[in-house]
């Protein structure tokens, strides 16, 4: 990128390199001169519905956002009928007072610090694992890629629909207690209540950390994997010749030289994740909860159940999300910076 | 081994003539057990990558393997105590069920609509602004490209509250379809990734088909388009995935059952309260929504790994 914005005159890239020295000067003076004047209307022309649409979609919110969330007990449609509102941080207060703002926070941070490192890890294995075979690699690389072609909230329903109990009514045995507790018991262990009414946080949570990182893992093979094959062999031919065990080599050359992509995955995986929100609708269903009763809501949901009724609360709790993400990628990139290898 | 331990002990007598004998023995046995312990390694870590590989292959396609057979059991069966891992008998009636429970042919209609348009617009939005960027030099370009990138950091949701009031109550635009397409016409990473690829076309040519007087757009359309085509294919293919699984948007701003969205009516389908959820049916949709981004993951599977790899974020 800041090789690129450092070179206005881009393109060229092949023959700027053949042609050295003075002609290649001359020519770059005379193009701009002759495309400064010809063409700068033509290029903002040709930017105009873009920059239309960004104007009215993208800047408009961010400044209108930051609006709202400023201005007491704001709402949208009396603004339209002419009232005005009072300047004051109420919203920013009222949300982090709402009674439900710490189990929706803490939600969405146990969410991510636990999906995050377990999908990072377990797709580095898998990715070192597809590398190091020949046989039907390609057959596995393409069943490990599935779940990124799916629906979040389809297949949300198919595990709903695995870990739940039917006619699980208080007091009476279900009718069918679902494939995934048949198979705790096929192994000798007792049955859970999972995500059916009156099951626990820790249940619910499980459930959803199983999904999101059977959701989460294809990106991450797919990233890895490509970062794999594009590592020099000769680390490793030299690894072997050293007598090198496979641990250490996994952990002194894969990891290091993989790093960049590791930084990557890890990166996107926490803003994925402190955005978490189809997931648990696919699940629980847009009540965020057994029995609709919120208990696994996450920030984004918090956010969404407030943008038709109160914007201000909604816009507050954006930026508060806001801010988290942007700390939070600021602290990984810097972390990144000191342990990525090159 | 145990041979050699028991003479040892037998002949202790002479154990100096013992020790030479083993020494030289254990030297042979190593050199032969070096090269046999090298490959039962490598077969016994083969094994173990196979066996590894397999359990998460499993478990990745499980749930794939229980909505289908779910989706053609009675609902008898499905209500067992204990599940059958294959149905008895299929049921293929609840494909009927499903497909008329979610709307099935109106609402993939509705989807397909949305996502073509929406593609189209945007994919000419997307190639004039690349271009511009690309092959203009005009003032404020590196400026205006930063901003843009920049925004690319913002979290969706916070566009998503001042987007449902600007839709909404100035553009009255709930329930059609042009609340689906407009907000989401521009996206700055496609610019960003075409643009990249525009860049990667000599200037040459640019500057030979202005010798032979051809203009921008036919230039664009004759050149850079076909030379920039796999790039085009990836943002049209994840742009029609995104239609076909969005859901906060849709729903927020289309209440009325006629412009529902595929995940949008799978989510609001009535499947029965309580004890009485019609599950073989609501897997039988679900199965509806997943076979056709299959078989576009199975067509253009290069295309869309290419995209996804770049891009990062789902949907």
């Amino acid at each position: 990128m800041e090789n690129e914005q450092k070179r206005p005159d881009d393109g060229a890239t092949v023959c700027e390199t053949v042609e050295v020295g003075q002609t290649n000067a001359k020519a770059k003076k005379a193009k701009r001169k002759w495309t400064n004047n010809k063409n700068q209307w033509k290029a903002w022309l040709y930017l105009l519905p873009a920059l239309i649409l960004l104007l009215l979609f993208t800047v408009w919110p961010i400044i209108n956002t930051v609006r709202m969330s400023l201005l007491k007990n704001y709402d949208s449609m009396r603004e339209i009928g002419g009232a005005t509102f009072a300047f004051g941080f109420d919203n920013f207060k009222n949300i982090v007072g709402f009674y439900r703002f710490k189990d929706c926070m803490l939600t969405t941070i146990l969410l991510t610090v636990i999906t995050v490192p377990v999908s990072t890890m377990l797709a580095l294995l898998i990715a070192v694992a597809l590398n190091s075979i020949k046989f039907v690699r390609k057959t596995l690389q393409t069943i490990f890629f599935l779940p990124y072609v799916t629906n979040t909230i389809a297949i949300g329903m198919v595990f709903m629909a695995m870990f739940n109990m039917i006619g699980a009514v208080s007091g009476k045995e279900p009718d069918s207690i679902g494939i995934i507790n048949t198979i705790i018991e096929a192994f000798g262990g007792t049955r859970v209540n999972w995500i059916n009414g009156g099951s626990g946080y820790l249940q619910n949570m499980t459930v959803l950390c199983i999904y999101i990182v059977w959701n989460a893992l294809p990106f991450k093979i797919l990233v890895l994997l490509g970062g794999l094959q594009s590592v020099n062999k000769q680390y490793y031919e030299a690894a072997k010749v050293d007598g090198t065990s496979r641990f250490r080599t996994f952990w002194r050359i894969t990891v290091p030289l993989l790093s960049p992509m590791i930084a990557y995955v890890v990166i996107t995986g926490f803003i994925g994740g402190f955005k978490e929100y189809s997931s648990v609708v696919g699940i629980f269903g847009p009540d965020m909860g057994p029995g609709g009763n919120h208990a696994v809501d996450t920030m984004v949901g918090l956010i969404y159940e407030s943008v038709q009724s109160n914007q201000g609360l909604a816009s507050a709790g954006a930026l508060i999300l806001f801010a988290i993400i942007f700390a939070v990628t600021m602290i990984n990139m810097y972390v990144s910076k000191k342990k990525v290898h090159y | 081994m145990s041979d050699n331990i028991e003479n040892i002990d037998e002949n202790e007598v002479a154990p100096e003539v013992q020790k030479v004998d083993q020494s030289k023995l254990m030297k042979e046995k190593n050199v032969d057990a070096v090269s046999k312990k090298q490959v039962a390694m490598k077969v016994l870590v083969q094994i173990g990558l196979y066996a590894f590989l397999t359990i998460m292959a499993l478990i990745v396609l499980f749930p794939f393997y229980w909505m289908l057979m779910s989706s053609v059991k009675t609902i008898n069966e499905y209500n067992a105590v204990v599940p059958t891992l294959w149905p008895h008998q299929f049921r293929w009636e609840t494909y009927k069920v499903a497909f008329e429970r979610v709307d099935f042919g109106r609402v993939f209609l509705n989807t397909c609509f949305v996502g073509i348009v929406s593609t189209i617009l945007s994919l000419i939005i997307t190639v004039l602004s690349a271009y511009a960027f690309a092959r203009f030099d005009f003032k404020g370009k590196n400026i205006l490209f930063a901003a843009m990138l920049a925004t690319m950091m913002i979290p969706g949701e916070l566009f998503t509250i001042t987007n449902y009031i600007t839709v909404v109550s100035w553009f009255n635009w709930d329930n059609t379809f042009t609340a689906l397409i407009v907000p989401f016409l521009v996206s700055v990473f496609y610019i960003y990734l075409l643009r990249q690829n525009f860049m990667q076309i000599p200037n040459e040519l640019y500057l030979a088909a202005k010798v032979d007087g051809t203009s921008d757009l036919k230039y664009l359309w004759k050149v850079m388009i076909p030379l920039s085509a796999p790039t085009l294919i990836s943002i049209t293919i994840l742009k029609m995935m995104g239609s076909w699984n969005s859901y906060v948007w849709p729903n927020l701003v289309n209440n009325d059952k006629a412009y529902w969205l595929m995940t949008v009516a799978l989510r609001a389908a009535d499947w029965g309260e309580g004890s009485n959820v019609d599950f073989p049916a609501q897997m039988a949709a679900v199965v509806l929504v997943t076979i056709p981004l299959f078989l576009v993951f199975l067509f253009f599977r290069k295309y869309i790994m290419r995209g996804v790899s770049r891009s990062g974020i789902k949907g």
